[in-house]
Formats: C-alpha cells, sequence, structure tokens
C-alpha cells in the first residue's frame, strides 16, 4: 500500500508555533478534565470515604482488570450548564475491560449531589447504554445514587430519553444478551431501585447499599410507619427476605470481586467482523498533529498529513484521489482494523459529495468501518453551483452516511459548519461515537458569516421601514453574535450538552479509535434465543 | 577399593559424595523416603533404594531398613554422610555386619558420642579442656574451684539444662549470692541442687581441627576452620584457615586434636571442635563424621576428604605426612538456607521453580530448578564455597556469587549471608559466636522498593496483549495513565502507583516515588533506571507468584487474585439460623450461652429421611437456643442465634 509522504518540515517556526498553540488547547483540556475527574468537593469527598465506601474512580479502576484502557466518555458533560456545580454530571461512564471483557461502565458519582440525575446525568446514562447496545457490550451499574434531582424534575422523568428510558434499556438490552449487572453500593431509591431490580443480576453490599421505591422519610409521610434505611432496604433485606439483590457484599472489594466473576462467567461471545492484522505505528508520531493543525480553523491545510499521523505504517490506500479533491477518502488500518477513511479537505462540491457517496456504499458493501476526519465550513453555495444541483449531491451524500451500517465513527478535527456536519456523519447520522478535538468549532455557520447574514436581514429590515441603522449599533449587534457563536462553537460548550462523546486530545485519536473500532468490529456470536414457555412465578 | 556404595542420606551431601565416588568409578546407591521420590540425590546415583515414608524416623533414621537397602543393592559399602545416622554406632555397627562402614568404629562413636565422657578421653590424653569443677558441694570447696577456674565463670545444675540454675559470676564478691540463687532454682526445677563449675568465654572463637586418621596408625591434622559466625549455634559462615591464628597456635591445635583422635584409635576423617579465646584453646567435642562445612579444607588442601574417606575405609594407607601439608590461600563457604531472616529465620518449604548458582565457585546444591524444599529434613539449599589466593578475595568471590545466586520459591538467607560478609568485624576476621546477635536486625535485608518497582512493572508487562484495551499502560482519556496497582508482596497488601510519564514511568512505592527510564522486560531480565541509577534484576513467574530476584536476594509478589471467596463468610452471615425443612431436631451439641466456632455443629436436624447438620455460621456466642432434642420445627423456625 502507498505510504503517504508528509510534505511538512517539523523545524520551521511555522510548525513549532502550530505546536505550541494545540499543546496547549490539550494541557488546558486535560487541567479541566482533571478538576472535573475530582467529582464532588473535598468535604463531600471526605465524607464519602469516611463511610467506608471507595471513591467512584477507584470503584471504577479496581473493577477494572490492572493496566487495561479506559475509555471514558462525556467526561465534560453539564459543565457550565447548570447553576450548581455538577462535575461530568455525577456520573463517570465509558467502556473498560473486566475480567477480559470489555463492558459499558456506570458509576454514580454520590460526592455530588448524592449523585442525583440532572438531566444531562441522565442523557449521559442513555447514551452509555446506547454505546452498550450498539457494541454488545455487558453493562455494570455501580450504584450510589439518590434518584432523580427533584428541582429539575420535569427535565428528568416524563420525557421519552428521561428516566424511564434507562430501565427500558436495561430490559432491551437484556432481552438481547446483553448482561445487565448492579452493584448495589449506595441508595437506589425511588426509580433509582429499579436499576438493580431490572438487572440479570445484582450485588448489594451490606450496611451500604439500600434499595427502595419509598425512603424512611417517605414512608413516615405516607403511613406514619417508623423504620431505618437498613431494615427497610438494607443488603440483609434483598439478599435474604426480598431477594432484589442476588448478592450480599460485605464491602466495595468484595461486591467488586462478585462482579468481576459474573462478568467471568457471563459466556458473552464475539467473532470478528473485520480481518484483523498486527497494527503497526504510523510513519509520523501522532504527537506532530500538534503543529500540523494551524493556529485559526479557517486556514486550510492537507488533510493528508493527518491521516499520515494516524494510520497504521502512514499507509493510505486512496480512492479517486484526482476527482472530487475537497474530499479525501481511502482504505488504511489502525492498530491493525481497516476502516474507510472519509476526510474534509476543503469545502465540498458536487463532485466531492458523489465520491463521497460512491466511497461510502464502497465501505459499507465491503464491512469496512467507516471514519469521518470532519473538518467543514459546508457545501459550496452560488448559483453556479445551487444550479448544478449541489443540494441534490449533498443528499445522496448525506443519504449514504444515513443508510450505510458499518460501524462509523467521527472525529471533529476542525470546523463543523451546517450540512457539511450532516454529510460528514454528525452526530444526527448514528456514529458508534463522535470525538472532538480541542481546536474544534461547531454551529449551523460560522460566526463571522452568521454575523454578516443576520446584519443583512436587520439592515434590510431597518432600510424597508425607512430607518437608519448606525454604524456603530450595526458593529455591536455583529460583535454580539459572534462572540454567542464563539461560545457555543466551542468544543466545551458542545461536549457539554453531548453533542460529542467527548473532548480529545489529537495526539491520543489513534488509540480511542483502535479501542472503539475494536469493540464495534465484532458481532456477537450466541445461539439463537431460547424461547421460554410462561413460567408461573 | 569398593564396587558399590550405598549413600545413607540425602541432599548436598549425597549428591557430593556420589560425585567422588563416580570420579573413583564407584557405582552410587541412593536411599529415599516417599518425599524424595523425584529429589536431585536420587536422580544423581545409579540406582536408587526407597526405604519407607516422609518422616525421618521411618526412613533416613531406619537402621533395618537402609540395611535392608545395603543388602538389595549389594553394596559392599556405606556412606553415612553426616545428620541422620553418621553419629549412630549402632547404625556403624549394623553396617559392618554386612559390608564396610565409610567412618570410624562404632567404639570410637560411642567414646566421643557423651561429652563428659569425650572430655574426660582428651583430657587424659593431654589435650586441654575447659577448665571447670565437677565435685563436693562443700561452698568453701566451690569458692576455692572457683578461684583456681578464674572469672568469669559459670555455675551450672549438674542436673540442669535450658538455663535453669544457670549464672554468670563475674568476680569472687559475687560468687556467694550467685551459688545460692543457682542451688534454689536448681533444686526447684530438677529436684537436686548439685552444680558444677566452668569457665565461662564471653566472647570465643568456634574453630575446629579436621584430621585424618588411616587403619596404619597414621593420623594428621589437615589445619583448622573458623565456624564462629554462627546463629543459635548453627554454623552460618565457615572459613579456612582461621583468621586469627598464628603458627605456633595453628600447630598445638593441630597436634592437641591429633593426641584426641589417637586416644580413642580413631579411624578417618573426623573433627575436633574447640572454643577459643585469648589464644587458649579449649577441647569441646569431637564429630566421628564428614562436616558439612568440609569443602574449606579440601579447597585450601587440593584434597577430596570423602576420597580419602573411602581409601581409609577400603584399608589404603594415607598418601602423604604431615609435612607434605600445606595451606594455599583461603576458602569462606556459606550456608544457604529455605530460612525468613524478616521472620526469625523461620524454615520455608515449598516448591523450587527456579535455582541458578554462579560459575566460578564450588556449589554442593542438593536441588535443581523444579525441586523443593520439604518440611521433613532440613531446610539447606546449598553451600557456596569461594577459594582465593587471599582472605579478602574470597570473600570478595563469595559475596559477588551470592550475588549471582538466583532461587525463587521458598525464603532464603542469602541477602542475610552478603549482609554478613560486609559486616567490618567479619572482614576484620576478629569476631566471635556472638557476632550475628550482637548485630541484630542490622543484618536483616531491607525491602528494596526497587524490586517492589520492578515487579510492579514486570507484572504490568505480563498483562499486556494484542488487544488495545490491554497494553498494561493503563491509557485513561485526557487523564494521567495512572495506575494504582495492588499487588501483595510475599503475603502484604501494597500499591504501586505507576504513572505512565512520556516513555517512562514515575512509580510510587513504600511513599516514595520514582523516576523510571529505559525500561526494558525481556528474557526474563529487567533493565532500566531508577531515579538515573541502572537497576538489572532477573525474574521468574510461577503460576501467580511473580520472584523478583537481585543480588541474591528474591522478593514474592502476586496480583490481587478478586477472589470473592476470600471474603469471610462471617461478614455475610447474620448469626441467625432457621430450619431449611420442617424435620425434628435429633441432637443438640451445645447449650446456651455457649462459645462457638464457625463451622461448628451445633444441632442435627432429621427431616426427609436425612440428617442435617446445622453449624454456627459465625464465631461468637449462642445467644437464643430455646430448642431440645425431640422438638418439631417448621421451615423458618429459628433454631439459634449467634452474636
Amino acid at each position: 500500500m502507498a505510504v503517504l509522504a508528509s510534505k511538512i518540515d517539523a523545524n520551521t517556526a511555522g510548525f513549532r508555533a502550530n505546536e505550541a498553540h494545540h499543546r496547549k488547547l490539550s494541557a488546558d483540556l486535560r487541567e479541566l478534565i482533571a478538576k472535573v475527574a475530582l467529582g464532588g468537593d473535598e468535604r463531600s469527598r471526605a465524607r464519602h470515604v469516611e463511610r467506608g465506601k471507595f471513591l467512584p474512580r477507584e470503584r471504577l479502576e479496581r473493577l477494572i482488570d490492572p493496566g487495561s484502557a479506559f475509555l471514558e466518555t462525556s467526561q465534560l458533560a453539564a459543565h457550565e450548564l447548570y447553576a450548581d456545580v455538577v462535575p461530568s454530571a455525577g456520573i463517570i461512564t465509558g467502556i473498560g475491560r473486566v475480567a477480559g471483557r470489555e463492558c459499558v461502565i456506570v458509576v454514580n458519582d454520590a460526592t455530588v449531589k448524592g449523585g442525583t440525575y440532572y438531566p444531562m446525568t441522565v442523557k449521559k446514562h442513555l447514551r452509555a447504554q446506547e454505546i452498550a447496545l450498539e457494541n454488545h457490550l455487558p453493562c455494570i451499574y455501580m450504584v450510589d445514587s439518590g434518584g432523580a434531582f427533584l428541582p429539575m424534575q420535569e427535565q428528568v422523568f416524563p420525557d421519552k430519553d428521561h428516566f424511564g428510558r434507562i430501565f427500558y434499556n436495561q430490559a432491551s438490552m437484556s432481552a438481547r444478551g446483553i448482561p445487565q449487572i448492579a452493584l448495589v453500593m449506595g441508595s437506589c431509591t425511588a426509580g433509582g431501585a429499579y436499576v438493580p431490580a431490572m438487572c440479570d443480576e445484582s450485588i448489594i453490599v451490606r450496611n451500604q447499599g439500600t434499595i427502595f421505591l419509598g425512603g424512611p422519610p417517605l414512608v413516615k409521610a405516607a403511613t406514619g410507619e417508623d423504620v431505618d434505611a437498613e431494615s427497610l432496604g438494607g443488603g440483609d433485606v434483598h439478599a435474604r427476605i426480598s431477594g432484589v439483590a442476588d448478592h450480599l457484599a460485605a464491602n466495595d472489594e468484595h461486591a467488586i470481586a462478585l462482579a468481576r466473576e459474573i462478568v467471568a462467567g457471563s459466556n458473552v461471545r464475539y467473532r470478528d467482523t473485520v480481518e484483523r492484522q498486527a497494527g503497526a505505528a504510523p510513519a509520523y508520531p501522532s504527537e506532530q498533529l500538534y503543529g500540523v493543525l494551524p493556529r485559526d480553523t479557517r486556514t486550510p491545510y492537507d488533510v493528508h498529513e493527518v491521516i499520515a499521523r494516524l494510520v497504521d505504517r502512514s499507509e493510505f490506500h486512496e480512492f479517486k484521489a484526482l476527482y472530487g479533491e475537497t474530499l479525501v477518502t481511502g482504505f488504511a488500518h489502525i492498530d491493525g482494523m481497516p476502516v474507510a477513511i472519509v476526510a474534509n479537505n476543503g469545502i465540498l462540491f458536487s463532485e466531492s459529495a458523489l465520491k463521497g457517496a460512491h466511497f461510502i456504499q464502497l465501505a459499507d458493501r465491503r464491512g469496512v468501518p467507516l471514519v469521518f476526519l470532519q473538518n467543514i465550513t459546508g457545501f459550496m453555495v452560488g448559483r453556479k453551483y445551487e444550479n448544478q444541483g449541489i443540494a441534490k449531491d449533498g443528499a445522496k451524500m448525506v443519504t449514504a452516511v444515513a443508510c450505510a451500517k458499518v460501524p462509523k465513527f467521527t472525529v471533529v478535527i476542525g470546523g463543523s459548519f451546517g450540512a457539511g456536519n450532516y454529510a460528514m456523519c454528525g452526530r444526527a447520522y448514528g456514529a458508534r461515537m463522535l470525538w472532538t478535538w480541542p481546536n474544534a468549532r461547531i454551529s449551523v455557520m460560522g460566526g463571522e458569516q452568521a454575523a454578516h447574514v443576520l446584519a443583512t436581514v436587520r439592515r434590510e429590515g431597518a432600510a424597508a421601514r425607512g430607518e437608519a441603522w448606525p454604524e456603530a449599533e450595526q458593529k455591536t449587534f455583529m460583535d454580539g453574535i459572534r462572540s454567542t457563536y464563539d461560545k457555543q462553537g466551542h468544543p466545551f460548550y458542545a461536549s457539554a450538552r453531548l453533542w460529542d462523546d467527548g473532548v480529545i486530545d489529537p495526539a491520543d485519536t489513534r488509540r480511542v479509535l483502535s479501542l472503539a473500532l475494536s469493540v464495534a468490529c465484532r458481532a456477537p456470536d450466541g445461539d439463537a434465543d431460547t424461547r421460554f414457555g410462561i413460567f408461573r412465578m | 577399593m569398593f564396587k558399590r556404595l550405598l549413600i545413607a542420606n540425602r541432599g548436598e551431601i549425597a549428591c557430593r559424595i556420589m560425585r567422588t565416588a563416580r570420579r573413583m568409578g564407584i557405582e552410587t546407591v541412593a536411599v529415599y523416603s516417599d518425599a524424595d521420590r523425584g529429589a536431585l540425590h536420587v536422580r544423581t546415583a545409579d540406582r536408587a533404594v526407597h526405604i519407607g515414608p516422609a518422616a525421618a524416623r521411618e526412613s533416613y533414621l531406619r537402621i533395618d531398613a537402609i540395611v535392608d537397602a545395603v543388602v538389595k543393592s549389594g553394596a559392599d559399602a556405606v556412606h553415612p554422610g553426616y545428620g541422620f545416622l553418621a553419629e549412630n554406632a549402632e547404625f556403624a555397627a549394623a553396617c559392618g555386619a554386612v559390608c564396610t562402614f565409610v567412618g570410624p568404629s562404632a567404639d570410637a562413636i560411642r567414646a566421643m558420642g557423651s561429652k563428659i565422657e569425650a572430655k574426660r578421653i582428651v583430657a587424659a590424653a593431654g589435650a586441654p579442656v575447659v577448665p571447670g569443677y565437677l565435685g563436693e558441694q562443700d561452698p568453701i570447696m566451690l569458692a576455692s574451684a572457683a578461684e583456681e577456674i578464674g572469672y568469669p565463670l559459670l555455675i551450672k545444675a549438674s542436673a540442669g539444662g535450658g538455663g535453669k540454675g544457670m549464672r554468670v559470676v563475674r568476680s569472687a564478691r559475687e560468687f556467694a549470692n550467685a551459688l545460692a540463687a543457682a542451688r534454689r532454682e536448681s533444686k526447684a526445677a530438677f529436684g537436686d541442687d548439685a552444680v558444677l563449675l566452668e569457665k565461662y568465654l564471653s566472647a570465643p572463637k568456634h574453630i575446629e581441627v579436621q584430621i585424618l586418621a588411616d587403619s596404619h596408625g597414621r593420623t594428621l591434622y589437615l589445619f583448622e576452620r573458623d565456624c564462629s559466625v554462627q546463629r543459635r549455634h548453627q554454623k552460618v559462615i565457615e572459613e579456612a584457615p582461621a583468621p586469627t591464628l598464628n603458627a605456633a597456635q595453628r600447630v598445638s591445635m593441630g597436634e592437641a586434636a591429633v593426641k584426641a583422635a589417637a586416644a580413642i584409635g580413631y579411624e578417618g576423617a573426623g573433627t575436633i571442635e574447640f572454643i577459643t579465646e585469648a589464644g587458649q584453646f579449649y577441647f569441646m567435642e569431637m564429630n566421628t563424621r564428614l562436616q558439612v562445612e568440609h569443602p574449606v579444607t579440601e579447597a585450601i588442601l587440593g584434597l577430596d576428604l570423602v576420597e580419602w574417606q573411602l581409601r581409609i575405609a577400603s584399608g589404603e594407607p594415607l598418601g602423604f605426612v604431615q609435612s607434605d601439608l600445606t595451606i594455599r590461600g583461603h576458602a569462606v563457604e556459606a550456608r544457604v538456607y529455605a530460612e525468613n531472616p524478616r521472620k526469625k529465620f523461620l524454615p520455608s518449604t515449598g516448591a523450587l521453580p527456579h535455582v541458578r548458582f554462579p560459575d566460578g565457585v564450588r556449589i554442593d546444591a542438593g536441588v535443581v530448578s523444579g525441586g523443593e524444599v520439604t518440611m521433613h529434613y532440613d531446610p539447606m539449599i546449598a553451600k557456596v564455597i569461594a577459594h582465593a589466593a587471599t582472605r579478602e578475595e574470597a570473600i570478595e568471590r563469595l559475596n559477588a556469587a551470592l550475588g549471582e545466586c538466583e532461587i525463587a520459591g521458598v525464603e532464603h538467607n542469602v541477602a542475610f549471608l552478603r549482609n554478613v560478609l560486609r559486616d567490618e568485624a567479619f572482614r576484620s576476621g576478629v569476631y566471635d559466636t556472638g557476632l550475628i546477635e550482637a548485630r541484630g536486625d542490622a543484618l536483616i535485608p531491607a525491602e528494596s522498593p526497587q524490586m517492589t518497582i520492578a515487579a510492579a512493572l514486570i507484572l504490568l508487562d505480563a498483562q499486556r496483549t494484542d488487544s488495545p484495551w490491554q497494553r498494561g499502560d493503563a491509557f485513561r482519556v485526557n487523564l494521567v495513565h495512572e495506575q494504582r496497582l495492588r499487588m501483595r508482596r510475599r503475603t502484604d497488601p501494597i500499591v504501586a502507583n505507576v504513572a505512565h510519564d512520556g516513555d517512562g514511568y514515575r512509580v510510587t512505592v513504600d511513599n516514595r516515588t520514582f523516576a523510571v527510564s529505559g525500561l526494558s522486560v525481556v528474557d526474563r531480565r529487567v533493565d532500566a533506571f531508577i531515579d538515573g541509577e541502572p537497576f538489572r534484576c532477573s525474574y521468574v513467574s510461577d503460576g501467580d507468584d511473580l520472584y523478583v530476584m537481585r543480588g541474591g536476594a528474591t522478593e514474592k509478589f502476586s496480583l490481587p487474585t478478586f477472589d470473592a471467596t476470600s471474603f469471610a463468610a462471617d461478614a455475610l452471615s447474620d448469626g441467625r439460623a432457621t430450619a431449611p425443612m420442617p424435620g425434628q431436631i435429633i441432637a443438640l451439641f451445645v447449650k446456651a450461652g455457649d462459645t462457638v466456632r464457625r463451622d461448628q455443629p451445633i444441632l442435627v436436624l432429621e427431616a426427609m429421611k436425612m440428617e442435617h447438620t446445622i453449624v454456627a455460621p459465625i464465631d461468637g456466642t449462642l445467644e437464643r437456643l430455646a430448642l431440645t432434642v425431640g422438638d418439631r420445627v417448621v421451615e423458618g423456625t429459628e433454631l439459634f442465634q449467634i452474636r
């Protein structure tokens, strides 16, 4: 296969300036993540530990295999979203390896508002389940949550993608043979009680975990009965009397050991859907991406330079290299797994859209996972292009993206504007996972264009009414639009709302893709579902 | 010369004797117990005879079984080695009845077997014995005897043992009181207040002389060995010649030894043990056999003592005279034991998945990789003997050789031995039998954080697979790739924090953080720089256990097993037992208020024609037990409650 030859000189001032700029962005990202990863404030963490409980990250670390990777998702969920500070939306989610099997792990963080579910907590939990469903990964819920965040109940409780969907997902996944395992390591109140109740197998920690539909205060209010939490729904109650829990654990450590045993015995099997080969590092190290990327998203650069730093041995079998050159398409390997890469190299024209549609069909037919490297200001506009039917050609590519059944992955490596976002497998197009680089910007159009469009509309309106619009006011108006777009187009803003699965360091992209591909490039390999007669319970 | 030699022993000494026999063209016969079926000495021998169960009492100490083996194998000689039956007169006699016993006569063994008798014989022959008094108990007589012996002296209960009734008296002023006290104690402990007096040596050396005596009346001394490095009377390091002896002392000690041996008409190889202090030496006892530490003598004389034992036993005369014997260089031996210096030197037993000894020194080992140290016998793994032109060189060579030993599977004392070899007093040669005790914990090997770091990195490396999920690097999105690696060091749970830092690591163990760079884990070897210092070690894995070996020291590590069953059932039981099904109580083993242990039977319930024994789910006190035998219970009836 052809090896991409980089034309970039790493010894130039420009390269070094780029590098400093992007390293700084990554450092800022890491600093922020380090902060949210702490969870709640020091006082609530100390109180949590005093109760003999492991902190959520320690629970997670102890659950997964020593030395193994954890592909955490939605780290910035709820970042600067609410009046309250809700780090990571009070829940840790991601894919981790337990007893040699990849699992989706969901850990409530009781140090953040008692682990209650804000709207974004629900969204994050549901997203984790979606990842589990799409990749057929066992789910492990480490539950320690007071249930819905009551002050915002109307945004948490009733709608289709609200709290109830968590249990719907559990039932649906269980039906598909995706193991659902709960470790009750703290409260599981009200709706939360259904997390363990809906699981295939559940573990409760004695004198620590509780499961009840109504806690002691609610019971007192409803029936006047005085009852303590442990006798109402503690470990002994559920393991010995109610049968809501299947295993009683002495402490967090024991619960984790039991969970690992359960996963080890889950008998989840897969078959590869792609031909894997030995992986090999790119000829150009991923760290050079910092120097390759221009400091301004609007500065054009050759996306081959990015591909060369992501794929095995920098080998790239390019498809239609000479046609529709603003879209680069071709086959490569990431860590030994085949991928079909679709990468923007300028604005989308009809030819590039047609080429994209063709290539996506090709990849889908061959069963090769698609990787979109998104850096797109949009489709070409103007009379010539509209008359040629660029909307029709763009629709072909969007159709191809929407219908392709192979696993799709998207990395927003620069701008993500307008319909380009859709054609390049934006969030709405069912990418198995979608990540954003810290330099990315995402919005319906660029801030500059939006300012001009909106100012033009307003100016014309004013002119029609025969009013004057002073130059100074126009400038203030346009600055306002620009700054709103700047703020809302920032990847942290996007990630806080779960428009992606996380902002990642460009240098980690290859590894992140490799992790995600490895669970996507396989299909469940089980016997046909057993159908039982009706048991009289 | 003999045709076929049976070695009535095991371990390193059996192997060592076989080596000489083979060189001399003599066939070898091993004997073995159940525990030694696959042992090295059995595999080394030309043939082997099973002599009984593992316990030494039922195998290696059974005279009849060994004599049977001699007859069965057609051996024409028996070498007893050391230990077991080596100094048993009956055994010598029994062997002598069917073949040749390689050793002294039964009478000689008997004569030296009694310490008092031996002393009497040796004193009569004119060799010095520890001055003492064993006679009339009149206090005035005792006091004057004390004056004659000189202070400090020891008052011992005649009937005694175990330190009861024993007093060290430093001056005449203390004598009367000490005597009275010793007598009281002695009377109370043994019902007899008779005492004996003996010169007390506060800082003695243990120096022994090797002798060889043929059946033609020639007895020679093969110079001495200094065996003063002892721990609880167990020799640890031996050397030849003794570093503090001058030529004149050497001759007079050697001649005294020859006199002692000649006095009982000794034949074969033997050792006369002396204690020495301030240039004086006193006979202690004679060992009528080959000593463990004989190789240092062999090294400095270029002789094979086992060969001469065999030649003498077959009637050959010694082929040299005293003046032919000269000391060449210096030899030091260290005894490698399976014992745990950090746990009061408790013996350690188990399989030895990996054993490797260095070249360039003499190794007398009884095990190889895959062997084991059993609980049934002496836990010695090997002797390492270094010989060089000077004492200093010999010590250095031994120290270096011990540093290259790799022993995995059991706790051992190699690092401890190296600490002794580095001790200044030992280096000076001026040390006494109290050396190890005086040093206390200073000689106990310290735990090495570097080895723990290496273990953490090896264990992580061992996790690596082709999967991107398991590269051993604890990849985290946007967070430090940090692994809090929970592991066990021996049996202690510890945590090593391993942070991936570019191409290197920052590892925190024992509350200290180290920078590790240039790590390579290849071919069971680790090479790295730890805080800039080059670090190298080797390792072997055996099942879940990892043994890291460096400079002779071995540390055992493992990863947590995530074993849910390791959590005590206690933690999960509420102490209450209910009837599992309807039935009748047919037996009760305890009553309310009794203290019970987990799994202790409490009662028997007969149900569905089956007897169900109900046991205590936890330790505790039986708080409620309202049943009596004959009671019928329904399912769910509370049987008892333990708190």
